[in-house]
């Protein structure tokens, strides 16, 4: 069979940092390769094969099975292939990504999708917290990409993002989009407070109402073309946008002015709702 | 094999030669001699007896490079470090070995990586070129944990609230008892003067950007009145470095007439004016900025009682941090990055912000000229420094960079392709054709600096001198070669071999102790107990705080300085 799968056999007692596990990396190792990697247990430099059984080799295509949410930066910085985990994973996963696909069967620990610039993350449990955000200090989050998460997610969700699409679709909490400078994040259940603080450019699209900051100005009512487009997009993703104008309209607000901003905030009226 | 270990002993005198090097040593006239070296603890000296021997035929020799204006250590460099930790991710990771700690290097190197990286290129003596008193406790502590490199630092004084009151009143005694005093509190080796009155001025949200401006809270006394008072205090002092000057009105369009007006107000008085680059602008707005380097060059050139440093810009990322408060608010509201404020009592203040030259900017393509301009237009490279004004300009591990565009008139050329099309009459950098020699390299980053800060025995291969050599390969490359020597020495130890780390001995610090009435402390007491946070007890940082500290002498001849014994 092709592709390599990783199964946990004994859990971390601490944080695994395991940024080896790419598939840019294992494309290229034998499974002997593969076994004797190095992982970093808390401080300790350990083989890949004290936590993992490693089947396959030569393949760009990984599965990991297991309780992962000790074992963190998978993915980290991979350019092409993919990765499938089942199980609940750890920090940092595909943090700085260029290309190529990481789905999860579960949930999702912080910094998913961290400064990426390219490829898709599709998580069908819950994120924690900073979806594709700026690292600490850093001018940009997520350069580029697409991270849906089907579940929940943390705060600062694309914080500092400056291009590429995060889909939430459960509710986010506080500070979504936090100092966002361009791209575009859709929360189909909505977010806590904040949302927009100190945005200078981009796209927030909210299916539910948000609570606003006073420092947002309504500027109109309209059903824009490009949603539809983003619907279309979407779509292969299980992401529909409703558009329609018979169904309702879009309230849009501009800001951050504490900034101030040109980013936009929309928000879905249903007109059934009303 | 660890050459530490292996020196022979002759009656305890750990003795080295080296033989066959092509030798550049401008403090004694040795421009590319064949000639051999003979050290005996630490030092030069005449004859060898016996000890290992190290061949360096078809080797470049010259003396440890001397940084006459950097920040290293101390409140404002710790909080850029902390200001930026995107930059930690990306940077140069120092992993801990036996024979040296960990670290990071990058826009602000941590204190130990400082020591490492500035040894890896050669240079062996550091100036600190900005200390609040305030912070001076601090900024000891951090130069202690600079390995291999000799230190000194410069202590910030010309907005000294207690300071300027005197001046205020005429009390141009008792102040300079005072700066005296500080100067020793300070454990500090000579006087920086920043932004003299703007920083004042900037505890109430203004500046003085010109020698009659205005100072907050002062009717008597302009920034032209500060600086010549200064100069002449320092002088009558006898402390060995000269005023060191950051002039008023930095990095504004149109400043030079600030720099040549403050240049005059100097005249007959020994000053350093530091990063020169950043007070040579014409123009009156962004869009029209344009060098004057040839303008204030050619006043320089004819006055010999002032040196400087180039403070030259390269492109990239780096963190600008200085004393000038209102001035990195500028750069702030310009750029929209992060800034940080620091306001340091009644001494002075600080303000950091990281900031990225880019060659598609006509500001900053602009600055790059000026930096080189002033490097080739100054005739005497006794009087002129290479500095960035590290971490300002560019980090000081990119010296290196700065030697090739200043050796290579056709690197120069190629560098200058890149640039915006209007930056045509605008800089006079595609006119010069200067190329810098070995000889004149040694000058400009070790025998120069060293005769500035009266570190006599510093930048100079002569008999009992400090024994700091730098090695390199002659190499077509330069950036290569001034990056990757091929030894350097400090005290006459190897602590660099092919860009290895083989020892981390520990620096000197440099000191001076000026002479101050001792009964100043009695007018000093109840103002600090008025004013300070800190109790006057706890104020002087205590001779213990200094490891290896060497006080140096004031009250000598200047123009006794440098030559050789």
């Amino acid at each position: 069979m092709s592709g390599i799968i990783l199964r946990l056999k004994q859990a971390p007692v601490v944080t695994l940092e395991a940024e080896i596990i790419t598939p840019d990396r294992f494309a290229e190792m034998s499974h002997q390769e593969i076994c004797s990697s190095i992982v970093y247990h808390g401080k300790r430099q350990l083989r890949l094969d004290e936590f993992f059984d490693v089947e396959g080799e030569y393949s760009a295509n990984l599965t990991l099975h297991g309780d992962l949410n000790r074992v963190r930066h998978v993915g980290r910085g991979m350019t092409n292939g993919s990765v499938s985990i089942h199980g609940d994973i750890g920090m940092h996963l595909g943090a700085q990504m260029k290309g190529g696909s990481i789905e999860v069967f579960g949930n999702a620990s912080d910094w998913v999708g961290a400064e990426m610039l390219g490829g898709k993350i599709h998580v069908h449990g819950a994120a924690g917290q900073q979806v594709g955000a700026a690292y600490r200090g850093s001018l940009a989050g997520m350069k580029g990409g697409l991270i849906i998460i089907d579940g929940s997610a943390g705060i600062e969700v694309g914080m500092r993002m400056r291009r590429g699409t995060i889909v939430i679709g459960g509710p986010a909490k506080d500070f979504v989009g936090l100092q966002m400078k361009g791209g575009t994040i859709i929360l189909r259940e909505g977010a806590e407070i904040r949302s927009g603080a100190w945005m200078q450019r981009g796209t927030i699209i909210s299916l539910k109402p948000l609570s606003m900051m006073p420092t947002f100005a309504e500027s109109g009512r309209f059903n824009p073309t490009f949603v539809s487009v983003y619907s279309r997009l979407l779509k292969p993703h299980g992401c529909e946008l409703p558009n329609d104008q018979s169904a309702g309209y879009y309230q849009r607000y501009a800001g951050d002015r504490a900034v101030p901003g040109k980013g936009e905030i929309l928000v879905w009226n249903d007109h059934a709702t009303e | 094999m660890n050459w530490g270990s292996s020196f022979t002993r002759t009656n305890q005198t750990v003795m080295l030669r080296i033989t066959g090097g092509t030798v550049y040593d401008p403090a004694n006239g040795i421009d590319g001699e064949v000639k051999d070296l003979y050290i005996a603890d630490g030092r030069f000296t005449s004859k060898f007896e016996a000890g290992h021997t190290i061949d360096a035929t078809g080797l470049v020799i010259m003396p440890g490079g001397v940084d006459v204006h950097t920040h290293v250590a101390g409140g404002s460099i710790n909080f850029a470090r902390a200001m930026t930790p995107e930059d930690h991710r990306r940077t140069h990771a120092f992993i801990r070995s036996k024979t040296r700690r960990s670290g990071l290097g990058g826009m602000a190197p941590t204190t130990f990586a400082t020591g490492y990286l500035y040894a890896g290129m050669g240079w062996t003596t550091v100036n600190e070129a900005a200390v609040p008193v305030l912070s001076a406790r601090h900024t000891h502590e951090e130069l202690r944990d600079i390995p291999i490199v000799d230190k000194s630092s410069l202590v910030l004084m010309a907005n000294n609230e207690i300071i300027l009151d005197l001046l205020e009143e005429g009390e141009d005694e008792r102040a300079k008892h005072i700066l005296a005093w500080h100067i020793w509190a300070a454990k500090s080796y000579g006087v920086k003067a920043v932004n003299p009155g703007g920083v004042a001025s900037w505890k109430y949200g203004k500046d003085a950007k010109h020698l009659t401006s205005k100072i907050e809270g002062y009717d008597h006394i302009t920034p032209g009145t500060i600086i010549t008072k200064f100069a002449k205090m320092i002088d009558e002092l006898g402390i060995p470095h000269p005023l060191h000057l950051h002039c008023n009105n930095l990095g504004a369009p149109g400043n030079v007439e600030t720099t040549l007006e403050t240049m005059r107000h100097l005249e007959g008085s020994r000053a350093h004016f530091a990063h020169l680059q950043y007070h040579a602008y014409g123009g009156d707005d962004w869009g029209n900025m344009r060098s004057e380097a040839a303008q204030l060059a050619e006043y320089f050139n004819a006055h010999p009682n002032m040196t400087t440093d180039a403070g030259a810009v390269l492109f990239g990322d780096t963190v600008t941090i200085t004393a000038d408060g209102p001035w990195q608010h500028l750069l702030y509201k310009l750029t929209g990055r992060k800034w940080g404020n620091l306001d340091v009592e009644n001494e002075t203040g600080c303000g950091i912000v990281p900031y990225t030259y880019r060659p598609s900017n006509l500001v900053n393509a602009v600055q790059w000229a000026v930096g080189l301009e002033l490097l080739l237009l100054i005739n005497d490279p006794w009087r002129v420094f290479l500095s960035t004004d590290h971490p300002n300009g560019a980090c000081f591990w990119r010296y290196p960079e700065i030697i090739q565009l200043l050796m290579c008139a056709d690197y120069r050329n190629e560098c200058m392709a890149s640039l915006p099309a209007n930056i045509k009459n605008k800089i006079s950098l595609p006119e010069i054709s200067r190329e810098y020699n070995l000889y004149e390299i040694a000058t400009i980053t070790s025998a120069g600096p060293a005769r500035a800060l009266g570190l006599s025995h510093k930048g100079n291969l002569g008999i009992g001198k400090d024994a700091d050599i730098v090695i390199y390969h002659q190499d077509h490359d330069i950036a290569r070669m001034f990056g990757h020597p091929r030894y350097v020495f400090k005290g006459g130890e190897i602590v660099i071999e092919e860009g290895d780390i083989r020892e981390t001995p520990d620096g000197k610090e440099y000191l001076v102790q000026p002479a101050f009435d001792p009964e100043i402390d009695k007018f000093l007491r109840p103002l600090f107990e008025d004013r300070y946070c800190m109790s006057f007890e706890n104020y002087p940082v205590e001779m213990e705080r200094i490891e290896n500290a060497q006080i140096q002498q004031c009250g000598i001849d200047p123009a006794e300085m440098g030559d050789s014994e």
